[in-house]
């Protein structure tokens, strides 16, 4: 047995000599794998999901990093849609903007225009008369389910059940019928004024409501039927874009997604605005923050938005409708922020008044805009599958992103 | 001349295997054709079933009830401008479709609608079929690849490998039907298409019910593989609208398109063809066994013209029930005469059951036997058509990694103990 060396081995194989003494042999012919240069390109991918893409719901621009089918980051671009509705806010006066808040949460109009009028009616130290309330109540819970049926028909075809999407859309189809009677619109209603409502009630209100409430009940069975017990839903909702309870409070987000990370905050309960303290129900909230515990939060809302309008039906006083406001709006100077739950969290407005006839600034808090910052939290380290599902969980609408 | 072009007709055999190769022309022409419309007609009646699932009318403004909708749809996929992206392969974006389409029809020259109602009988059918179709895969990887776009490439990468694992226990499936063929007499199997559906005529049995509940087990491996190998709802993963815009295909439009949905719906044809060659008894009507009195043979016969006599039906009445206003005139008049056509179908074939029944001429009485083969399969066939819509219709769509695993941990245990209990019962019972 000798003891071979590096140099002893050189001796052996001819051209070893490059191997040896620090020189190296050169392969750049050869096309050779290095750090530099992988022979498989292993980099991430980077792929633009949106803003013409079928599951973004509307102009969302999702750049996602993926490691083959892994969603390694994402970074969402938004203002495809942007049309500066807090900068209009300054040139119209408390009045002429009622409208405009109808265009940014365009499937819960109702609500949009409840929460400015009643912030602009706290910043003028005015109380809507109680029928109003009842009123507002009654459209704003039916807008709530009808922006959740809405969520759940296009959440519902995002994971790939096509159906449920036609079944909430024939049953919305209700509810839009009894917005315009009550206003002529069916959308961008702009149903309420500031100090109360504009419209009474059209004759056989009350018996419509009820119908409906009855027509409804049913159905929300059937979507349930459909998806709560499917073994393929169980599976591409449960542990999807989950969030923890800790997490969601410090990203800000509201809502059903965080009440289903079992936080009970609904701003109904927590600081009645309207006369939602008149009437009993419930709060529901999730245990696992997932996709699938933010479906049945949402599915429980939609029940309990029907006890709400039952009660507000059966309960409905008579009386004026419209409080004491003066024709042209000139609120002291001051500053007011006023929240409500808005279907898809809480929805705030904040006014800052100069003494004039139009804002100094408003600026609008939206639930969309601001659970949208937990896509990227949610979806790290899942499959793009799970990114599509995951923004139709959050239930955003674009026109209340970007206003 | 005139002797060679008839010299086939009297034959009981495939004209493959009569060696006629003008009558394997013939066939091949009529089976593409065939395949071409029953692929529109497919086209047509999911979007009809599938509105009507989802409580809308579906296509209702070209022709009667949309009837002309595919053709319709058709010219205006030929008319549309040929897009091949400038960053596209565009020898390989050409070919891809091609690959997808040829493999999807090349199926068809051994699949059997009757004993003799076939191109070709191959010695090795089932496994010239599965080599085949398995081929598809290739056109959707490189229309993926050429197409030089990232949501192509993640389809196609799901596809191909979705279409890998779902072979492994679609192809156990299959040999465990395959080994059912083997208990006979001689105790040799078959894989010829034809042997094996006379091989559950021999044995008085579907392989469906044999072995209950082995043989079933098979055929549900079998029934959901072949959703996964077709690309369809719940496993359409590989064009999933809502993630990866329309997966493989996005960079592709008209002629082209329409090739890749012609090969779709060919395969999907076709596999439902393999399904029920191997365990629904192929062409045999239903009890072939139990009710073999004649009048039972005449009975059953009569069923082809029943059903296009129920189809005439419901044309009749939509024509009755068609708004009388005069824009629906002449929608009104199609749908009449596209009934009296049926109806008229209708009356031919059952006086071709009659006069198959009662003659002893050999031709009418062929072709009888003839059509009631082509019926059974068709019917059978067609179930699982409307099994494809159906689920479209009702469930959500898999995630990839749920897919793998229900591909991998589910079914090719299954279908791997399938396969060997059934070889030891085959044994035991033997």
């Amino acid at each position: 047995m000798t003891d071979r060396t590096k140099n002893d081995h050189a001796k052996d194989v001819p051209n070893a000599a490059a191997y040896v003494g620090g020189t190296k042999l050169d392969t750049s012919h050869l096309e050779l794998e290095t750090p530099e240069h992988p022979y498989l390109d292993s980099n991430e991918l980077i792929i633009n999901m949106g803003p013409q893409h079928p599951a973004t719901h509307g102009v969302l621009r999702v750049i996602l990093k993926l490691d083959g089918e892994k969603v390694l980051g994402t970074e969402c671009v938004i203002g495809y849609l942007h049309r500066g509705v807090e900068k209009i806010a300054e040139n119209r006066t408390y009045t002429m903007f009622n409208p405009y808040v109808d265009r940014m949460d365009y499937v819960a109009a109702v609500s949009n225009g409840l929460g400015y009028c009643q912030a602009v009616e706290k910043l003028l130290n005015v109380e809507a008369p109680p029928r109003a309330n009842y009123i507002r109540v009654i459209l704003t819970e039916l807008n709530r389910i009808a922006s959740h049926q809405l969520w759940l028909g296009t959440h519902a075809l995002d994971i790939g059940a096509m159906t449920p999407l036609f079944y909430t859309f024939r049953d919305r189809e209700e509810i839009l019928k009894i917005f315009e009677k009550y206003c002529g619109a069916r959308l961008t209603t702009h149903a309420f004024r500031i100090g109360g409502c504009l419209y009474e009630t059209y004759a056989g209100f009350e018996k419509e409501v009820k119908s409906f409430l009855k027509f409804v009940a049913p159905k929300i069975d059937e979507y349930e039927a459909l998806l709560t017990t499917n073994r393929i839903w169980l599976e591409r909702t449960k542990n999807v874009g989950t969030i923890s309870a800790a997490d969601a409070i410090a990203l800000g987000v509201t809502g059903p997604v965080l009440r289903a990370s079992g936080v009970k905050w609904d701003i109904r309960k927590a600081i009645p605005y309207a006369n939602y303290a008149d009437f009993d129900f419930e709060i529901p909230t999730g245990e696992n923050g997932d996709t699938y515990d933010r479906y049945l939060v949402r599915m429980v809302e939609m029940r309990q938005s029907l006890r709400i309008i039952e009660q507000a039906v059966n309960g409905i006083p008579e009386g004026p409708i419209m409080a004491k406001v003066p024709k042209v709006i000139k609120p002291a100077v001051g500053e007011i922020y006023h929240s409500i739950e808005a279907p898809k969290g809480e929805l705030g407005y904040f006014i800052v008044s100069d003494g004039s006839t139009q804002p100094y600034r408003l600026r609008v808090r939206p639930p969309s805009f601001v659970n949208l910052q937990a896509l990227d939290v949610m979806v790290r380290g899942m499959l793009v599958a799970d990114v599509v599902a995951v923004i139709g969980t959050l239930d955003i609408v674009l026109g209340e992103v970007d206003r | 001349m005139l002797n060679y072009i008839t010299s086939y007709l009297g034959s009981p055999v495939t004209p493959g295997q009569a060696g006629n190769q003008l009558w394997a022309l013939i066939y091949v022409l009529i089976i593409f054709a065939g395949v071409s419309v029953v692929v529109m007609a497919m086209n047509w009646l999911e979007r009809k079933a599938l509105a009507h699932f989802q409580i809308r009318l579906g296509p209702m403004r070209v022709g009667p009830h949309g009837l002309l909708q595919p053709i319709a749809d058709a010219l205006k996929l030929m008319l549309k401008e040929d897009i091949i992206p400038s960053e596209a392969d565009q020898f390989v974006f050409w070919v891809a479709p091609l690959i997808g389409l040829l493999a999807a029809f090349t199926v068809y020259t051994v699949i059997p609608f009757g004993p003799s109602q076939a191109v070709s009988d191959m010695n090795i059918g089932i496994l010239f079929m599965l080599g085949v179709s398995s081929l598809g895969v290739l056109g959707i990887v490189t229309a993926g690849w050429a197409s030089n776009s990232h949501y192509p490439l993640i389809g196609a990468l799901r596809s191909s490998a979705q279409m890998v694992s779902y072979e492994v226990a679609m192809g156990l499936a299959v040999v465990s039907a395959i080994l059912m063929t083997s208990l006979n007499a001689t105790g040799t199997g078959t894989l010829s298409m034809i042997g094996i559906v006379q091989a559950q005529q021999q044995q008085g049995i579907w392989f469906l019910f044999k072995f209950f509940p082995l043989g079933f087990i098979a055929f549900i491996i079998f029934a959901i593989a072949m959703v996964a190998e077709t690309n369809r709802a719940p496993f359409d993963l590989a064009e999933a609208e809502s993630e990866l815009t329309a997966g493989f295909h996005t960079e592709y439009s008209g002629l082209r398109w329409s090739l890749f949905m012609l090969a779709e719906y060919a395969a999907m044809i076709a596999v439902s063809a393999i399904a029920v060659t191997l365990w629904l008894g192929g062409w045999m009507r239903p009890f072939p066994n139990l009710l073999n009195a004649p009048v039972w043979e005449f009975i059953f016969s009569l069923f082809p013209a029943l059903t296009f006599a129920a189809l005439a039906g419901f044309a009749l009445i939509g024509t009755v029930r068609m708004p009388s206003h005069s824009f629906f005139k002449i929608q009104r008049i199609g749908l009449g005469v596209f009934a009296l056509l049926l109806a008229f179908i209708a009356l031919v074939l059952l006086l071709i059951a009659i006069v198959g029944h009662n003659s002893d001429n050999s031709i009418a009485a062929r072709t009888r036997e003839g059509i009631d083969y082509i019926y059974w399969f068709m019917l059978k066939v067609s179930i699982f058509m409307y099994l494809f819509i159906w689920y479209r219709a009702t469930w959500p769509r898999y995630r990839f990694d749920q897919l793998m695993r229900v591909g991998w941990k589910v079914m090719l245990p299954i279908s791997l103990g399938v396969l060997i209990v059934t070889a030891i019962v085959g044994v035991v019972v033997k």
